[in-house]
């Protein structure tokens, strides 16, 4: 039997969609008013969800402290008030759209969560990031059973 | 295949401890949620119902039908209630949001006389929810 239990966070951070791979006339094509050299940020809602049984002796399917601990550590101080492009490693070369930083969160808690879960086999099922109120982009882990990783 | 979500409401208290560990361990794993006074939350029901569009009606199952379960088997049974102490589920089990979407689950999915039920959502509060698909 598993549960799906998901957290919601914020953060907000800064970036710029644009890529050496293309010409500043196509950058501003492809990107458009994102393409700004200067700038512009957004406040970003991430939703969570790891996936396991439930722990018979606490009812619960994973420590919610833990999972806040780890979430906080792992992405919200690393990106909280950050500019993406300059202040991440990975967004060097890699445009921080929020696909890419969907992936990036996703690689980022994966096993620090997985390895939290112990022996009762929790598994990150889905990562979803709100870019606005309006876009939303969703990652959901490999093998996820049909259905189980859509909101 | 189509899903339809229809969403209900209750207020109700818990709080979350088991007679088998130590009240150091309680604090330690429960900590804020351990008071055994009890706390509470508006919580949020999704239930989410799958099938085919019916050619006639052009609905996958009368909504009224559903809202009119959710009420009697789930709201009436939660609304208003101290979790623990009142309802039947939680006297040895603790009323977690998990173990709240999976008694839910389990008091519908008899008594859905159309369509299938496809998944419970329960939210605690707008920022933490559980998801039960019944297996």
């Amino acid at each position: 039997m598993m549960v799906y239990l998901t957290r919601r966070y914020r953060f907000s951070a800064g970036h710029r969609l644009h890529t050496e791979a293309l010409s500043p006339e196509e950058n501003l094509r492809v990107y458009g008013k994102c393409n700004n050299p200067n700038g512009h940020g957004h406040n970003y809602l991430l939703e969570v969800t790891v996936a396991g049984a439930i722990n018979a002796a606490t009812g619960m399917v994973f420590d919610l402290v833990k999972l806040d601990g780890i979430v906080a550590g792992r992405v919200l101080d690393k990106l909280d008030h950050k500019n993406l492009n300059l202040d991440m490693e990975n967004f060097r070369a890699k445009v921080p759209t929020t696909e890419n930083l969907c992936l990036e969160i996703y690689d980022l808690l994966r096993h620090p969560l997985e390895e939290a879960g112990g022996e009762g086999g929790l598994q990150l099922n889905r990562i979803r990031l709100e870019e606005t109120s309006l876009n939303s982009f969703e990652c959901v882990a490999e093998g996820a059973g049909a259905g189980k990783g859509k909101g | 295949m189509i899903y339809v979500t229809r969403r209900a409401e209750f207020s109700a208290s818990h709080y979350y401890h088991n007679p088998n560990f130590t009240p150091e361990e309680n604090q330690r794993v429960f900590g804020k949620c351990s008071n055994p006074l009890g706390h509470g939350h508006n919580y949020v029901v999704d239930v989410t119902v799958s099938g085919a569009i019916d050619p006639v009606t052009g609905m996958v199952m009368d909504l009224k039908e559903l809202k009119i379960l959710l009420e009697r088997e789930v709201i009436q049974l939660m609304d208003h209630k101290f979790l623990n102490k009142e309802v039947p589920a939680f006297a040895e089990k603790n009323p977690t949001t998990e173990n709240i979407a999976v008694e839910i689950w389990n008091l519908l999915a008899p008594k859905l006389a159309h369509g299938e039920l496809h998944r419970i959502r329960v939210y605690e509060n707008p920022d933490l929810f559980a998801d039960y698909y019944g297996e």
